[in-house]
């Protein structure tokens, strides 16, 4: 990126916001169904020139059928997915400008990693010099360039899934779709390879859909998510938004830790809203942010980072629930304490351990209090 | 009986099979192609007997002697035998190969549950006796045969086309007889491919034919190789075929070495044909396995 010291980095990249731009991929009430079966139901979606986009959802939500659509291996029982403007329904996939790196690496098991790679500029009549250097390119970017004469059997998982990586990257298309493209490298690789592919992206201006199990990669490298379930979007947010605003329990329980208290709108006012959760327990308030109206149920949700734990009653809080310490996980850097509450409901909380695990300040069976302010949770309905 | 013997018996039984129904049974033909023929019964000389002791033993070995061998190569005839039988078998390979990978291809697109349907139809024809397969032939391709009827009713051709005692006839039986044998290598070799690799060729920019050049027929390598085989070394030696089927002007080894053998009763000139022919196929007999322990180790 060329940044001159003295201009400020462009406004937020959020094409979304901007009714005037035209998206690069635009699913229109698309359902597909496999006989009986609806994999994909009635989704409408827009992808933008240059995003990062991430479907996130549990297996078999229908991940991967989005992304053969896309490519072009399925057709939508209804609806059009347009590319560009264009719609892309009889177009077949070697004319459209989509690679898709598969989920089983699908890597060609009678050439050798390098002609693997190579594959699909030959295809395009590269020029030999220019295949070479781009697959040497390729192959230094996935760290395999010791590996280039080698068949892909006499790889190792990890190794396969980074040459299908360098090779779905190598003709740098326009929208790449990366099914699971991390999933069986280390933590440290898988690490360094996102921010390698959020450098390439960036770089060459490409659109990348991706597909993850893994939130933490999502959040790190999307510009925006999709939440899936059952073949239905349920939100698409940005990461901030996914996490700190998911729109239904759903998400809020998928994305990360939440506590769920679930209760009934006692009173509710311009800016606030008293949730009523359990007998002999004061009302929960929370700032107003949706729409719901007194006496109908909901819930609470609350990241257990954004409740703190102390021994003495804490003044000055929103919020303030006692309980006694029921069982502490020390992760390290954090330790989540589950905490229970007077009804019998396990609440966590978390706290980073910035002293050493001997001079801890809880225990087993403690008495605590747990507090947090009024912005710090969002009230769900669905 | 400890377990090491046990282990040598359970080794030995093949070896033991091997020794009784090839190499003895080599070694007797390798004498007799190496002997003189003779108007006797047996009809060559010498023959071994055991009780002249050691110096009819002597006699014996200086009784044997290359003659027939050098014959095998003064005569025309035989070269010709062999070269034309290696011909009739390299078409029939093709030919057997340019019909049996579609219908390979075919059944392994098919719905899985079509598939052992379809590899039963393949199968079938073992069911029935292989010489009345090839006499059912006969009847087909014969001047007033059913082939040259159809031809006619549809008024393709006017009159019966001669197929029968030619060596198209001689192709066309062998091809038939062998296609299982080239099918069922291809098939197993399609079967596995999987279809996720054409999608990404695809993907790459590959149109269907293309794909299937670059990912489906390199894959099914194993397969062609293992079919042609399977169909060419038989097809070498084939007698049944070229005597029923072909004409007077077909020559295939097998053909003249059941005219040495049964009308000129020249046994030992038939067995040097014999001993040559199993040497002529040794050597594909041999890359076939080596490839065959290639594809294993591949697939490993
Ligand atoms: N060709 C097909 N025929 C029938 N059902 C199919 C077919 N392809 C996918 N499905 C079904 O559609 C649903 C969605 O499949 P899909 O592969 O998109 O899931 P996914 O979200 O990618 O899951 P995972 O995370 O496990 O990869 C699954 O229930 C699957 O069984
Ligand atoms: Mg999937």
């Amino acid at each position: 990126m060329n940044i001159s010291p003295n201009k400020k980095p462009s406004a937020r990249f959020a094409p979304w916001e901007d009714p005037a731009q035209k998206p690069l991929v635009r699913f229109g009430n698309v359902t597909k169904r496999f006989g009986s079966f609806t994999a994909i139901d009635n989704i409408s979606l827009d992808i933008y020139e240059r995003e990062f986009f991430a479907l996130l959802g549990p297996s078999g939500c229908g991940k991967t059928t989005m992304m053969r659509m896309l490519a072009g291996f399925e057709k939508p029982s209804e609806g059009t997915i347009s590319l560009g403007g264009e719609d892309i329904a009889d177009i077949p996939p070697y004319k459209r400008p989509v690679n898709m790196m598969f989920q089983s690496y699908a890597l060609f098991p009678h050439m050798t990693v390098e002609a693997n790679i190579a594959f699909g500029l030959k295809q395009d009549k590269w020029p030999k010099q220019q295949i070479s250097e781009r697959v040497e390119e390729m192959l230094s970017l996935v760290q395999l360039t010791k590996f280039a004469k080698r068949k892909p059997h006499q790889l190792s998982g990890g190794q396969r899934q980074r040459v299908a990586l360098a090779r779905s990257l190598a003709k740098k298309p326009k929208l790449l779709l990366l099914d699971e493209p991390l999933g069986a490298l280390d933590k440290k690789l898988r690490e360094k390879t996102q921010f390698e592919l959020m450098d390439i992206q960036e770089k060459l201006g490409m659109t990348f859909v991706i597909v993850t199990h893994d939130q933490e990669e999502a959040m790190t490298v999307a510009s925006r998510i999709a939440v899936m379930d059952d073949g239905k979007l349920i939100q698409v947010a940005t990461p901030e938004v996914i996490y700190e605003y998911p729109n239904c329990r759903y998400v809020a329980d998928f994305i990360g830790d939440v506590n769920l208290v679930e209760g009934r709108i006692s009173s509710k006012t311009e800016e606030m809203v008293k949730l009523a959760w359990a007998e002999g327990q004061g009302d929960i308030d929370i700032s107003n942010k949706n729409g719901c109206a007194a006496g109908e149920n909901a819930c609470l949700a609350i990241r257990p980072e954004k409740v703190h734990v102390t021994r003495e009653e804490p003044q000055d809080v929103d919020n303030k629930i006692r309980g006694v310490i029921h069982d502490i996980a020390y992760i390290g850097n954090l330790s989540t304490y589950y905490v229970k509450l007077g009804n019998g409901q396990i609440f966590r909380a978390q706290e980073s351990n910035r002293r050493r695990l001997a001079n801890r300040e809880f225990t087993w069976d403690d008495q605590v209090w747990l507090s947090w302010r009024n912005t710090a949770g969002v009230l769900l309905q669905k | 009986m400890d377990r090491k013997s046990g282990r040598f018996l359970l080794i030995g039984i093949p070896y033991l099979w091997l020794g009784l129904l090839f190499l003895v049974p080599f070694f007797i033909v390798l004498k007799i192609s190496l002997s003189d023929i003779a108007v006797a019964i047996p009809p060559y000389t010498p023959t071994f007997d055991l009780g002249a002791g050691w110096s009819g033993f002597i006699q014996f070995l200086s009784g044997l002697d290359f003659e027939n061998y050098i014959w095998l190569i003064e005569d025309d005839l035989y070269i010709n035998s062999y070269l034309s039988s290696l011909k009739i078998a390299f078409f029939s390979t093709l030919f057997a190969l340019l019909v049996g990978y579609p219908i390979a291809y075919a059944m392994a697109k098919a719905p899985s549950e079509w598939r052992p349907t379809l590899l039963m139809l393949i199968i079938l024809p073992f069911w029935t006796s292989f010489l009345i397969r090839v006499y059912a032939w006969i009847g087909i391709l014969k001047p007033e045969g059913f082939l040259n009827q159809f031809l006619m009713m549809l008024g393709i051709i006017d009159e019966p086309l001669q197929i029968i005692n030619t060596d198209t006839a001689v192709y066309i039986g062998i091809v038939y007889s062998y296609l299982p044998f080239m099918v069922l290598p291809l098939y197993s070799a399609l079967e596995k491919l999987d279809g996720a690799l054409l999608e990404a060729a695809e993907d790459l920019g590959c149109t269907a034919i293309q794909a299937f050049w670059k990912v489906t027929f390199p894959l099914s390598m194993p397969g062609i190789v293992a079919g042609c085989f399977l169909v060419f070394i038989p097809a070498i030696g084939e007698f049944v075929i070229p005597d029923l089927l072909g004409g007077s002007d077909t020559i295939m080894i097998g053909k003249t070495l059941w005219a040495d053998f049964f009308s000129n009763r020249d046994w030992p000139l038939a067995s040097a044909v014999a001993v040559v022919l199993l040497l002529l196929l040794i050597v594909p007999i041999v890359l076939f396995q080596r490839q065959q322990e290639r594809a294993q180790e591949a697939e490993k």
